[in-house]
């Protein structure tokens, strides 16, 4: 299939992207790497009367040292990310690393991915493990989401139609700080079956643990992460039991499979 | 290896290079003056009766459905088979619409986006009727029938029954299955591709077609369109894989052909895509099994029970028939296997999904499937090695040729050497211990073998009996020597991947010396090559190949009769030695001869044969039941029963397609054949919702291996010639797609065995796995409460 007809704007700068979006409220749509949208168009399951292109728009380009976090722009490609470890902050290598393939990576963007919401993506699962904060500037300005919060359920986010991620904050690690992360994919470059992400961070008081992939939003086992914080164990029907609270109605096969990439990631870290 | 070029020798492929370079000719890389591109509205429910199609207002020109085409005849693939009941497939659809995807209107634009903008604005008044999405419920069923003029749902039962009552009697062990694999689609990188003009100084139409038999698709054009044949060019160019999907007639081809009948000067164009193809191509492979093996206390199979229900599709092809897969399915089920009573009975049931067609192994994987997965059961039955029940009955060499249970004519191997050879090179005792052992990480290791034989290039008496209304018989070649002292070979086959520009060209060289590089295989064109049924059914070096061999020995005693004039000796005296004829002093090259031919007759003698340089000439094998090649594969797999991922540690194979005409060639084949044998296993499937939805529409939902998800795979060659074809040749293009999911399933199952787990229903998914896992771990728990 080949995508409906549409306009094509290549904005300089965020605000003049920004009021293109908003001329055209729920018609409009910002294209990143178009790595999602852009099969969606082909397949005419996303229709935008207008595309507003963000790829000439250099400030959604930067990556930035704010001492305590990195500053990482919207429009920074996995492969960059990949490339460049930064410090105090390698989980975000090692997770672009892991995504998709090469050629994919070399386009496709954190802020396109945290918009896409699709739910075994793993920019919203590692993000909000690490406790990223999200910024959306709209024509009133900019304001900040914890990642977790961004995304709400399956292709659904916090983003309204005027505005755009312009970027996303990453605390830095302590020295002390552990990472897990498992995704289990039945082919290379897959979007995963199962996923889970685990920070444990004694110095930052920080203990997240998320399991990605399911038909919703990456959702926390807030007790499991206590648990492994305080004892440095858990038990196998405590998994269970923290899987089957957010995600009642999965076969027995599927929850094995979760559970299995809970343990997997926890095994990272212990 | 052998060195030079001829038979035998890994020649590099004369056709890579255009390939490598990205300079293939596609007909997605056509472009014709003043070309339109098509688009299809499709169907987009399963089963329902068309009440009203209504065109957008201003698109007259632009817009057809079935009514517009009174010119098209519907195809019907009529069948000599007793209990066959016909399908009548509109290249639009009329009245009713069967599948989702089926195409109901064809729009025509500038572009293929704005055709499609075009049939967005059809609208449709479909009464929608229940879906018909499970092949056993379908043949209960006959208040709703795929097609009303049937009185039940059935195309087909075959019933074959050579002494099963007295064989099973004496059985000791009695072992059922049931046994399924899921609907796939066969995903060539290139789909459907037509593209068509009329050409006035020719008085022709031009059909572009991606296909694999251009001279049955000039047949089915001319009559399903009503126009003589004469009046019809085909032409195949590169073609990016075929694997059976493009051995038909399409609609598309029919549609097309049409539009450029009807609108002269205009050139149209239809290329499927990927969202198409799985949507409205998934037809193949699904099979389901119930068996019952009856067998020795020893684990010697005395005969089989087989109930076989294949999951038909919507309408028959033409010209293969749906009756292919069925008979097929029935004839291959007992294998390699030596055992004296079978009873099979085969149901091919209509359904509301796309029409089944004859996917790279045709049957075959699955009968390969179901009969190694009864092996395994009926070895666990009574305790031994599923090995060593295998080895001890499969056909032996002293037993050939051997007529089986299921009258088939094997000609000639040594099945249970291939069997005994791979389980050396896999190296089973290393294996066993390591099982033994166990992993350190935790995966259990487990062993499968699956041994199979391939009917390879079965001629006339095997279609006839499938009741095709086409049925191959004398395929041909034209081969010229030029007035260089080249060689241009024609074939009415076409190569697609198989390499055949190359092994004809080897074929040509070892009985002229001509060089390789000297031989252009002209093929895919029906204006320039003789007829040929076409490339199918692992027949094409066999065939082909054996016009090419007889078609260039027909050209010595006239090359020998002039070189003998040329030297002033008797013909006698002379003889055609490496592309030149040597007399008792001195010799004369091809250029000479070809020199005097051409350019300088009155060179020649007074009586040269007037047939000249060229000949053409047609083969057919000396019996044509078919040279059957055979295989076994032999690998170990570690299962990791916490995720149900599967890693393919080793895989062995030992094949045996007679004579080799370039060992590497056969590898290539064997190896794309082994990865679309791993789709079939661990990834590829095509669900439907009980609506008769597809649940796949991309590769996004649709999974097929890719290369990281491929092993290293070891090819060892066995080469026992067959009695029947040229050099001892046998046909070997599928049996890499056999295999494989037999092979890995049999691995799994010898790993989870003390676990209580066996699957049997393609694709082992981890899900699917890890259910099964967690149901065996609770029903224990259960029965001792």
């Amino acid at each position: 299939m080949k995508a409906a007809a549409f306009d094509y704007v290549r904005p300089r700068d965020l605000p003049e992207a920004i009021k293109q979006l908003a001329s055209m409220p729920g018609d409009a749509k910002a294209l990143a790497g178009g790595q999602s949208l852009g099969p969606m168009l082909n397949l005419r399951l996303a229709r935008p009367k207008l595309l507003v292109d963000l790829a000439k728009i250099e400030a959604l380009k930067m990556i930035a040292d704010e001492g305590d976090a990195w500053r990482v722009g919207a429009a920074v490609t996995h492969a960059e990310l990949e490339d460049r470890p930064l410090a105090g902050c390698a989980p975000l290598a090692q997770v672009a690393r892991g995504i998709a393939y090469r050629s994919v990576r070399n386009r496709g963007t954190v802020g396109g991915s945290l918009a896409h919401a699709d739910p075994a993506g793993d920019w919203p699962l590692a993000l909000a493990a690490l406790g990223a904060t999200v910024f959306l500037t709209g024509p009133g300005g900019t304001r900040e989401l914890g990642a977790a919060q961004f995304t709400r359920s399956a292709f659904a986010t916090a983003l309204a139609d005027d505005e755009i991620i312009e970027r996303v904050r990453v605390p830095k690690l302590s020295t002390r700080a552990r990472w897990g992360y498992y995704k289990f994919c039945r082919k290379t470059g897959e979007f995963p079956d199962a996923a889970a992400a685990l920070l444990l961070d004694p110095e930052r008081r920080a203990a997240r643990l998320y399991v990605g992939a399911l038909d919703r939003a990456p959702q926390p086992l807030d007790d499991v992460a206590r648990a492994l914080a305080e004892h440095g164990t858990v038990s196998n029907e405590m998994i269970d039991a923290a899987l089957f609270r957010v995600a009642p109605d999965m076969g027995p096969g599927a929850r094995k499979l979760r559970a299995s990439a809970v343990r997997r990631a926890i095994a990272q870290v212990l | 290896m052998k060195q030079g070029q001829g038979v035998g020798a890994s020649v590099l492929r004369k056709e890579d290079a255009r390939h490598l370079h990205g300079r293939g000719q596609f007909v997605s890389d056509m472009m014709l003056p003043g070309q339109r591109e098509v688009a299809f509205l499709r169907s987009p429910v399963a089963h329902a009766r068309i009440l009203g199609i209504r065109k957008p207002a201003g698109t007259e020109g632009s817009v057809f459905v079935r009514a517009d085409m009174p010119e098209i005849k519907a195809i019907v693939a009529p069948s000599t088979l007793p209990s066959f009941k016909l399908s009548e497939q509109h290249p639009l659809a009329h009245g009713k619409v069967r599948f989702v995807g089926e195409p109901i209107a064809m729009c025509v634009a500038r572009t293929r986006a704005e055709a499609e903008d075009l049939a967005e604005r059809i609208e449709l008044d479909l009464e929608e009727l229940p879906a018909l999405v499970n092949a056993h419920a379908a043949r209960a069923d006959k208040s709703i029938r795929v097609h009303e003029e049937w009185d039940d749902n059935l195309f087909l039962t075959l019933n074959l029954d050579n002494g099963f009552d007295e064989a099973s009697k004496r059985a000791d062990v009695v072992v059922k299955r049931r046994i399924d694999l899921s609907r796939q689609a066969m995903v060539p990188m290139e789909g459907k591709a037509a593209l068509a003009q009329w050409d006035e100084r020719a008085n022709q139409l031009v059909l572009y077609a991606s296909t694999q038999t251009p001279h049955i698709v000039r047949i089915g054009v001319a009559r399903f369109l009503g126009i003589a044949e004469e009046q019809v060019r085909v032409i195949s160019p590169d073609v990016g894989g075929g694997f059976g999907y493009k051995c038909i007639v399409q609609p598309e081809d029919l549609l097309v052909s049409w539009l450029a009948l009807k609108y002269r000067g205009r050139a149209f164009r239809y290329l499927e895509d990927r969202r198409e193809h799985l949507v409205a191509g998934a037809n193949a492979r699904q099979h389901h099994y119930d068996l019952t093996a009856y067998a020795s206390k020893e684990g010697r199979l005395l005969a089989l029970d087989a109930v076989v229900t294949i999951d038909g599709g919507a309408y028959s092809n033409w010209p293969f028939t749906i009756g292919l897969e069925p008979g097929q399915a029935t004839g291959n089920l007992p294998g390699p296997y030596d055992f004296r009573g079978y009873r099979c009975k085969t149901y091919c049931v209509a359904t509301n999904k796309p029409g089944f067609m004859p996917y790279r192994g045709v049957a075959r994987t699955g009968v390969c499937f179901a009969m190694e997965l009864m092996i395994d059961a009926i070895a666990r039955a009574v305790d031994r090695d599923p090995a060593e029940v295998r080895l001890q009955n499969l056909v032996r060499p002293d037993q050939m040729p051997y007529d089986n249970v299921a009258r088939k004519h094997y000609d000639s191997g040594d099945y249970p050497h291939a069997l005994r050879m791979a389980m050396q090179k896999l190296d089973v005792a290393k294996w066993r211990e390591r099982q033994k052992r166990g992993e350190p990480d935790g995966r259990i290791i487990g062993l499968g073998f699956a041994s199979y034989c391939e009917q390879s290039a079965h001629g006339t008496s095997v279609f006839a009996a499938w009741g095709l209304p086409m049925i191959p018989g004398y395929d041909q070649a034209a081969v010229r020597i030029t007035a260089g002292g080249g060689l241009e070979v024609r074939v009415g086959v076409h190569s697609h991947g198989q390499g055949m520009e190359t092994t004809l060209a080897q074929l040509a060289h070892e009985v002229l010396g001509i060089d390789v590089a000297r031989i252009q295989v002209v093929h895919g064109d029906t204006g320039t090559t003789p007829f040929s049924t076409g490339t199918y059914a692992s027949r094409s070096i066999v065939m082909a190949g054996g016009a090419v061999v007889n078609a260039c020995r027909a050209l010595i005693p006239r090359l020998v009769k002039i070189g003998a004039h040329l030297l002033k000796c008797a013909e006698h005296e002379a003889r055609y030695e490496k592309g030149a004829v040597v007399g008792p002093a001195g010799s004369a090259s091809l250029a000479e001869i070809t020199e005097a031919w051409y350019l300088r007759p009155e060179r020649l003698p007074k009586d040269a044969d007037r047939a000249g340089l060229e000949a053409s000439l047609a083969f057919k094998p000396k019996v044509d039941t078919g040279a059957f090649s055979y295989a076994s594969h032999a690998i170990a797999v570690a299962v990791d029963t916490d995720t149900g991922h599967i890693e393919i540690l080793d895989y062995v194979i030992v094949e045996d397609c007679g004579t080799l005409v370039n060992p590497m060639v056969v590898e290539g084949q064997t190896l794309g054949g082994v990865a679309q044998g791993i789709g079939t296993a661990l990834y590829e499937e095509m669900q439907y919702d009980a609506n008769g939805q597809p649940n796949a529409s991309t590769f996004a939902d649709y999974l097929l291996p890719g290369p990281t998800e491929i092993p290293a795979i070891r090819i060892f060659h066995i080469q026992t010639p067959s009695p029947y074809t040229e050099f001892g040749i046998k046909g070997m293009g599928e049996g890499g797609a056999i295999a494989p999911p037999a092979a890995i399933f049999n691995a799994v199952n010898d790993a989870l065995h003390p676990l209580g787990v066996e699957m049997r229903e393609t694709p082992l998914t981890p899900e699917k796995l890890l259910e099964a896992i967690e149901q065996a771990r609770i029903q224990p728990e259960r029965e001792a409460a």
